[in-house]
Formats: C-alpha cells, sequence, structure tokens
C-alpha cells in the first residue's frame, strides 16, 4: 500500500510522480476482453452443470446451484493443484478472479503455498489470508441487511 | 434453451469485465475488488433483485462472486421469515454453506497432497 501523500518527504513525494509517469499504461481494453472471454466460459461450464444436475441429478432449478458450485470448487482447486489455475489467471485476470473458482483458487493457492510451516500454522492459519477479506465483508454486509429485514420487514 | 447458454456467458462475463474495470481504472487491489462486488451482491439481494437476476441469466448470475453476498443475504432473510430476529446468526451461512465447506475441504486436502509450485 501506498503511503499517505502527507507524511511524505518531498523527495519521495518526487519519486511517486516519477513512478507514476514511467508506469507502463495498463491495456484496459485487452484485459476486459479476456476477462469477459474467461469468465464467460466458466459461468457457461456452470450453466452446462447447473442443467446436468437438474436433468441427471434430480436437484430442482434453486436447489441445483449447490452442487454446481461444489464442482466449480472442486475443479479450481485441482486445476490450481497442478499450477494451471495461476497459469490461467495471468492472462485472464479477474475473468477467473470473479467467478467462485476464483475464490477456491485463493483459498487453495494460499493453503499450498504455506505447507511448509506446517499444517496447523501454515495450512490453516494461511488459508483465509485472501479469501477472508470477503467472507468478512460479506457477513457484516448480510447482518446489515438482516438487521433492516428485522426492524423494517423490507428486502427479500 | 441456446439463449440460457448464451446468457450465462455474456452476462457471467460482463461481471468479470466490472471486476476487471475495478481494477485497472479503479485502481483497486482484487481484495477491495472482490470485497465490493460481495458487498453489491448483498445489497442487489437486500433489495430484491438478485432472484429475478439468476432467473435471467442463471449461472451467469450464480457463479460470479457476488452471488456470494446473494446467499449470505438469502440465508439471513428467508430464516429471519421462519424463525425470527435469531436467524440473522443463525441462516447467514446456510445457502453458502456448500460452497465454503467444499472451499475448505478440498483446500485441505489438495494442501496436504500438492507440492508449492514456483
Amino acid at each position: 500500500m501506498a503511503m499517505k501523500s502527507k507524511m511524505m518527504m518531498p523527495v519521495q513525494k518526487e519519486y511517486q510522480e516519477l513512478a507514476k509517469q514511467k508506469e507502463p499504461a495498463r491495456p484496459v481494453l485487452s484485459n476486459c476482453i479476456r476477462a469477459f472471454l474467461v469468465g464467460g466460459v466458466i459461468c457457461l461450464i456452470g450453466e452446462g452443470l447447473m442443467l446436468f444436475y437438474q436433468r441427471v441429478g434430480g436437484f430442482s432449478e434453486k436447489a441445483a446451484s449447490s452442487p454446481t458450485v461444489v464442482t466449480l470448487i472442486l475443479i479450481s482447486v485441482l486445476l490450481t493443484s497442478f499450477g494451471l489455475y495461476d497459469k490461467i489467471a495471468q492472462w485472464a485476470g479477474a475473468g477467473t478472479a470473479v467467478p467462485v473458482t476464483g475464490f477456491a483458487n485463493s483459498m487453495c493457492s494460499a493453503a499450498i503455498e504455506h505447507k511448509s510451516e506446517g499444517l496447523v500454522l501454515g495450512v490453516g492459519g494461511n488459508m483465509f489470508k485472501l479469501a477472508g477479506s470477503v467472507i468478512v465483508f460479506g457477513t457484516v454486509a448480510a447482518f446489515l441487511i438482516g438487521i433492516i429485514h428485522v426492524l423494517f420487514k423490507l428486502g427479500g | 434453451m441456446l439463449m440460457q447458454f448464451v446468457w450465462a456467458f455474456v452476462i457471467g462475463g460482463a461481471i468479470c469485465v466490472i471486476g476487471q474495470l475495478m481494477m485497472d481504472v479503479g485502481k483497486l487491489t482484487p481484495a477491495h475488488t472482490m470485497s465490493a462486488l460481495v458487498v453489491a451482491g448483498a445489497v442487489i439481494d437486500g433489495l430484491g433483485w438478485y432472484d429475478p437476476f439468476i432467473r435471467f441469466a442463471g449461472a451467469g448470475a450464480s457463479v460470479p462472486i457476488t452471488s456470494f453476498g446473494n446467499a449470505l443475504v438469502h440465508g439471513t432473510i428467508t430464516t429471519i421469515d421462519s424463525d425470527g430476529w435469531i436467524g440473522v446468526f443463525t441462516g447467514l451461512f446456510q445457502v453458502t454453506s456448500a460452497g465454503i465447506a467444499a472451499a475448505i475441504i478440498f483446500s485441505f486436502l489438495a494442501a496436504v497432497v500438492a507440492r508449492p509450485k514456483g
């Protein structure tokens, strides 16, 4: 994280400005096209799984999303274990990060990365290092919306 | 049925583009982007709009991480309606249990078996 500009020495400020100028422009358009294609394909696979669980698994339309998510997470964890997910992610950017597979990837890669520190301190302690913020903010937001629902009978 | 797949692809891709723009143009870190998307999904479901969105886009709406926020709120509100205020605590993880449990279990097993790469 960058320091707050108020706390910086003049030299540091100068350096920050120079660094900003020299920073290569991000290829926003091509990044977006890649994210669109890969993210779309992952959701397409999800739609196929959803239909499969409805037709073959006997799940209702609503209930089918649970086995679909579990299957996508399994695929993501397998690809992460073989080091493939991160390779795709380098090309796809948000296309692999935004779907639920990216959530599983962040947990799995943190778990594998810290394996050398042991199962308890390494794997157990670091699994939520990246995914934790998503769970914390989702939980607090859902809690507040739930409270609003209790008080004013709104939402849902 | 074909259109179902087209919309899943287009809407799912579009949500990923929003995430990409938040990172590239908004200069947010991936963690900030994901947290914001989850909160957005929660608020959208709080307004009652996420269910119609899933009916329209299918997996295009239920696979992106915004759906995690939607599922948290959905479990909470459904349980509040059946069990009262305690549902705020007992219902929160009801719908998301499958995703969180699967992610923990598979990640743990993978970490036991796999070796760190690069």
